[in-house]
């Protein structure tokens, strides 16, 4: 997230590598360690990261971009991830996701102009029994109608 | 005075959080002393935040409360539902897997062990590793996280396995639409899930285990690893297990937004730091699991009710059921209806029991048109279909499967056509891009049915043809079962596939 996060140097993102790097298994701890750092994976990671686990880049690459929660470039300011599942398209979820972008003038994954929120899709947040439900900056948020997102996207800067 | 307000998601996702404020604050102003305990979820999440007052040794329920009523609260002031086991939707639940969830602090051990917690780990730590694995093949207990294969058969192929390492793994990955067990229980008793691991631990020779949770699951996750670490303090966890057993510890990851990696092998791929790409079978991961080694792969309810088994006893547990299925299910109500939540009981009560009786039909109050039972790989029933019972054998006769046992209701404003897209889309998203027929065929689904929508009646045998091709040439469930809730929804509900230009005609 936070676009206005620091650009982390070659000795920080070997700082994180070394912390995880007894684990069995390491990668995917280093990925979720630097993204919730730095809100992304930096380019600069991949080297580094293939020269620590003995792996080429292009299987580090290939790591990185099979998993939805990764990214490249940070998104905007906070999240918004909208539940598009079937229990929240049961109550409502599809159209209350699709004013959302309508109304914010995105797509799914966009970002708004002044960097405040991005919209992603989630596929379900285990809160089907109070949908529709998102997930804010990693705080859950259930029974969500126009009103409540309203407010969490004035709240967000949108 | 003890006041219990849920620190389950779906009671934070409804306020609690503010709830539990508001209540210090109001107590502090009034010179109270209250002990605010944040206990998981009692299931009923429609009352959610389900706010427990005890007084004279009785916890009285009162829900759903508002940050703004903490004050009438605290006066007595709240309409009242008595003690939550009046609350019929609960009482007429056998809760076994679930029986401490709500009732007991999640990270507070003693009050795990107050309530039968680690007797069923103790017991285990008396018996042979293979007295322990015949205990689970007794009770009957099938796998939990979808196919239900037998939890016993698959710990005595790992328990005989000859390897210097084995591993338990919990598939904690909980991606299915209507599904929220896995959750709750890793909030609300994280301690009963350390427990059953450690106790396949002890039945199969395995030093260590892993919890595998989805990114989407913040304060599972939280929970899970504080309690890792309080098991870990006590000994419960560590080099020897309660200080007379083997060693057994437990590490927590984090999965990263991929449905397949619910997939055991895909998750063993992700737990390795590979892409999340299934692995053919054989080897089983029960012989070649996670690194190479003989691996138990369970979902988190079957390994969550292991301790149950071992403090009853497994014929106890045999007691309940229907024909093959045996035990309780935690089965989930979600989607459009009056009482959403978890619901425990034994396997065998009709899924129309379930839809209208228990959780009350439609919240919108509109007739139901379609259950989806076993998330986004389920089919789609309509009420035709209410009187099959919730069970393995059941619902496979019916062209179903109860898989996570999850049950979303749509009422008759559902457009099938539309879900049944969805179904294409999201296999589409989520592929690993193995099998062609998965990774291309969802994605001409998808165009087929919006052809089927712009009023292309031939595309409807295409859709059908399509749907064969994923069934038959797909290594995983993913690309395999993604045609149930698509022909079900096309076989059942005709009229909404029946094409725009032909009706305008
Ligand atoms: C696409 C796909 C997703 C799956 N997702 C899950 C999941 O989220 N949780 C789970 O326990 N099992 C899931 N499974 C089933 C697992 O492959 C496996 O059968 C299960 O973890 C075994 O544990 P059990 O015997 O205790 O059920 C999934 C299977 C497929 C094909
Ligand atoms: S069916 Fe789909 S998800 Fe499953 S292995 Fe094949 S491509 Fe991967
Ligand atoms: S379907 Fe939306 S939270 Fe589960």
């Amino acid at each position: 997230m936070r676009q206005d996060q620091p650009q982390p140097s070659v000795e920080d993102l070997k700082r994180i590598i070394d912390s995880h790097i007894h684990l069995e298994g390491p990668l995917l701890p280093i990925l979720h360690a630097m993204q919730s750092a730095y809100g992304h994976v930096p380019q600069d990671a991949v080297p580094l990261l293939a020269e620590a686990l003995n792996i080429g880049r292009a299987e580090v690459h290939g790591v990185m971009t099979f998993y939805h929660d990764f990214r490249e470039v940070p998104a905007g300011r906070h999240v918004v991830k909208i539940c598009r599942a079937e229990a929240c398209q049961a109550v409502g979820g599809e159209a209350l996701a699709e004013a959302t972008l309508k109304k914010l003038g995105l797509e799914w994954h966009g970002t708004t102009a002044n960097g405040a929120v991005t919209i992603e899709p989630v596929y379900c947040l285990g809160l089907c029994a109070c949908g529709p439900a998102a997930m804010v900056d990693g705080r859950v948020v259930g029974r969500l109608d126009g009103a409540r997102m309203d407010r969490i996207l004035a709240e967000a800067g949108a | 005075m003890k006041i219990y307000v849920p620190r389950d998601a779906a009671a934070r996702a409804l306020g609690a959080d503010d709830v539990a404020r508001a209540i210090a604050d109001e107590a502090a102003r009034r010179g109270l002393t209250v002990e605010i305990v944040r206990n998981g979820s009692r299931g009923m999440i429609w009352l959610e935040p389900l706010v427990e007052i005890e007084r004279d040794g009785r916890r009285l329920a009162y829900g759903p409360v508002d940050a703004t009523d903490a004050a009438a609260l605290l006066d007595g002031a709240l309409p009242c539902h008595g003690t939550v086991e009046d609350i019929p939707f609960f009482a007429r639940q056998t809760r076994l897997t679930f029986a401490r969830v709500g009732l007991i602090d999640p990270l507070d051990l003693a009050d795990y062990e107050a309530h039968g917690g680690l007797k069923g780990l103790r017991r285990a730590l008396s018996m042979t590793p293979a007295d322990v694995v015949a205990e689970v093949t007794a009770s009957g207990l099938r796998g939990r996280g979808g196919a239900g294969f037998p939890t016993g058969i698959k710990w005595e192929t790992v328990r005989k396995a000859a390897a210097d390492r084995k591993y338990i793994v919990c598939n904690a990955d909980e991606g299915d639409s209507g599904t929220f067990a896995d959750r709750m229980l890793m909030e609300g008793d994280p301690f009963t899930l350390i427990e059953g691991m450690a106790i396949a631990g002890i039945g199969v020779s395995a030093a260590k285990g892993f919890v595998y949770i989805r990114s989407e699951y913040p304060d599972a996750i939280e929970v899970m690893e504080a309690a890792v670490r309080i098991a870990r303090g006590a000994g419960v966890l560590g080099a020897s297990v309660l200080g007379s057993g083997p060693a057994f510890d437990i590490e927590v990851r984090v999965g990263a937004g991929a449905y397949v990696c619910g997939e055991e092998t895909s998750l063993l791929n992700s737990l390795e730091g590979k892409r999340g790409i299934v692995r053919a079978k054989p080897p089983l991961p029960a012989l070649e699991g996670l690194f190479g080694k003989p691996t138990v792969v369970n979902n988190v309810l079957s390994l969550a009710t292991v301790p149950v088994i071992f403090e009853k006893g497994a014929a106890h547990y045999a007691g309940f059921g229907l024909g093959r299925s045996k035990g309780t299910m935690p089965i989930q109500i979600a989607g459009n209806v009056k009482f959403g939540g978890l619901f425990e009981t034994a396997f065998g009560m009709p899924l129309g029991d379930l839809v209208n009786d228990i959780a009350g039909g439609t919240a919108s109050g509109r007739p139901v048109k379609a259950v989806q039972v076993g998330g986004p790989l389920g089919a789609y029933m309509a009420p035709a279909k209410f009187a099959t019972p919730f069970g393995y054998e059941e619902f496979d006769g019916q062209g179903g499967l109860i898989g996570h046992a999850g049950i979303v209701v749509f009422d008759d404003s559902a457009d099938m056509l539309k879900l049944a897209r969805f179904a294409m889309e999201f296999c589409a998203v989520e592929s690993c891009g193995k099998c062609t027929p998965c990774r291309i065929g969802s994605t001409r689904g998808v165009e087929t049915i919006d052809r089927i929508a712009r009023g292309d009646s031939s595309a409807i045998p295409i859709l059908t043809d399509l749907c064969e091709t994923m069934k038959d040439g797909s290594l995983c469930a993913l690309g395999g079962f993604t045609p149930f809730p698509v022909m079900s929804a096309l076989t059942q509900f005709p009229e909404d596939f029946a094409c725009q230009k032909e009706a305008a005609e």
